[in-house]
């Protein structure tokens, strides 16, 4: 199944943050989302997650408009990393992990399978050994890596996140990127919000490029990474390269006046 | 501690502290002749019975509400007097000693009740449809504000001297002289209050993440709005009512707790309730002991507990910040 978005705009307080935006997320496929600050990439990924509503256009998952959908089935469906890791309250690891469990639990108490869906979350972000930590004494990266597990646990089929490596160790940087790959390979569809264009080309299978909310690039990785396009969104001059191992790498270099 | 120990401990207390309140005051009436019938009897079951069950159940509802209202806001430092509500009950209570309350004794809570009620509306009138919480903490911080000016007007306009000092006494709160009529006009507004706010228990545990994530996980914020203002506003409006304003329990009360319940805003909520009614119902059996030539104000005794309360935190937050 995938989720298309076709042509949605929104407008606030007469500045378009989203012009006739369209694009299709394939369950199986990472889509990184790139462009500048202010492009409209984290107002996307809200009107994606149904929190906002576009001014026109229509986002749907297979044939049922997303707007239309449940709120609790629609938070099953949709799994929503914010930009701001908030946490409120000094609760344990495991109760906030927890949280991701909300839309699947019933009144009273949790199942044998929130149970094991919180476990395997934890498990696969690294965070087990913080189960019984509080979670305002973890440091900045450790937290990431908690609110991951948390998004994790909901098991969504799509999967947003915005920005989600912001304060991690580079080491816990690749386990999050081959983290959110592997929930590609498993069959969710995924949508990342990436600065990194390194990290983006590690892990991308198509990208979509924002410029003051208009789609100005959109395909698979190699045909988006491209020096021309990467000028246009950014204002930068980029170096590809390929690491020894093979990998792709982008390095931007200088400012284009 | 687990949830259901502290629960229980907390339940526990406040039962002793309900026997130590019927015990209290400036007679002397031993548990064995509390049922035989006579006219000490009837202190504890006209007088004391009333006032104790009154003075627990304020404190369920007071400590209760400022748990919701905390982790509503996710401000540890709110109170269920920040929206206005007990300023717009205080201010019906205070136009009917206003307008004569001699009249009949159920007039006072009835117009405290209208009160509450009438700021409840504006209150979600003000803050729109959109449950933001940025429109209402300002929606309520403004009825608070005109509420409050508006029972200073009344104090001011007074037509006697009498009048205007009974309206301040009674504004400073306490539970003297209530009855059995108080308990059935307030407890069944209360209960109805804290059953909504009971109702608030799993969104707030998702608001711990922020509102958008909270939304994500099918948080009805507008709902979850709806049942504040309810929940708030009935068991505020019937403490009102019954007592008159009582400061810091809604504050205070929560605050103690958290740490024991491990933070969760919904594993907050029971033992905030129980805590309460412990404190308010201690307090008020402290100011029958304390020997003073007319009995402190209810009220008055929470603000000065209360402070010494603020500076405690103060010293520790100098302390971690340093």
């Amino acid at each position: 199944m995938d989720m298309t978005f076709d042509g949605i705009s929104l407008n606030l307080r007469g500045r378009q943050i989203l012009d006739a935006v369209t694009g299709t997320l394939r369950q199986g496929r990472v889509t990184v989302i790139l462009g500048a600050n202010g492009a409209g990439k984290s107002t996307l990924l809200s009107c994606l997650a149904g929190l906002r509503h576009p001014d026109s256009g229509r986002i749907s998952i297979g044939d049922r408009d997303i707007n239309r959908l449940d709120r609790l089935e629609r938070a099953r469906m949709i799994g929503l990393l914010p930009q701001q890791g908030d946490i409120h309250w000094d609760i344990d690891v495991t109760a906030l992990v927890s949280l991701g469990r909300m839309p699947h639990r019933g009144r009273w108490g949790m199942s044998d399978a929130d149970h094991h869906a919180i476990q395997a979350a934890m498990a696969a972000t690294d965070c087990t050994h913080l189960a019984k930590r509080k979670a305002l004494r973890l440091s900045g990266g450790e937290q990431g890596r908690v609110l991951l597990a948390r998004i994790l646990a909901g098991e969504p089929q799509w999967l947003l996140a915005d920005e989600p490596l912001a304060s991690l160790d580079p080491a816990h940087q690749l386990d999050v990127l081959d983290r959110l790959k592997q929930c590609a390979r498993t069959g969710a569809g995924v949508a990342v919000v990436l600065h990194e264009l390194t990290h983006a080309a590690r892990i991308a299978d198509d990208i979509l490029v924002l410029k003051e909310g208009r789609v100005i690039a959109y395909g698979p990785r190699d045909q988006v990474l491209t020096p021309d396009i990467l000028a246009n969104a950014y204002g930068v001059e980029v170096h590809i390269g390929t690491s020894p191992a093979g990998d792709m790498m982008v390095v931007p270099i200088r400012r284009i006046a | 501690m687990t949830q259901l120990r502290l629960n229980l401990l907390l339940l526990g207390a406040l039962l002793a502290a309900m026997l130590v309140s019927l015990l209290s005051g400036k007679v002397w009436v031993p548990p064995g002749d509390w049922l035989r019938g006579d006219l000490a009897s009837l202190i504890i079951l006209e007088l004391r019975l009333p006032r104790t069950i009154l003075a627990a159940a304020i404190g369920a509802a007071l400590g209760m509400s400022g748990a919701v209202m905390q982790g509503y806001l996710r401000n540890p430092l709110a109170d269920p007097g920040l929206f206005g509500v007990s300023g717009s009950a205080a201010l019906g209570a205070v136009s009917s000693l206003y307008f004569g309350y001699a009249i009949s004794a159920l007039l006072l809570p009835l117009f405290a009740l209208a009160g509450a009620a009438i700021g409840m509306s504006l209150l979600a009138m003000l803050a729109g449809r959109s449950g933001s919480l940025i429109l209402f903490t300002l929606a309520g911080m403004i009825l608070a504000s005109i509420s409050g000016s508006l029972t200073s007007l009344l104090i001011s306009l007074a037509p006697t001297p009498f009048a205007a000092s009974e309206i301040v006494t009674w504004l400073l709160g306490a539970l003297t002289d209530r009855s059995w009529d108080d308990v059935r006009l307030a407890l069944p507004v209360m209960a109805a209050g804290m059953i909504a706010l009971a109702f608030t228990a799993r969104s707030l545990d998702a608001l711990t993440l922020g509102e958008a994530a909270a939304r994500s996980l099918g948080v009805d914020v507008r709902r979850l709005q709806w049942l504040v203002v309810l929940g708030v506003g009935l068991t505020v409006g019937a403490s009102v009512a019954a007592a008159g304003i009582i400061g810091f329990v809604g504050l205070i009360v929560p605050h103690l707790v958290r740490p024991l319940a491990g933070h969760r805003p919904s594993a907050v909520l029971l033992p905030s309730a129980l805590a309460g009614a412990l404190l308010l119902t201690l307090a008020d059996s402290l100011v029958r002991i304390v020997p003073s030539a007319s009995e402190l104000r209810l009220g008055i005794a929470m603000s000065l507990l209360g402070a010494p309360f603020f500076l405690a935190l103060l010293f520790r937050m100098r302390r971690e910040l340093a």
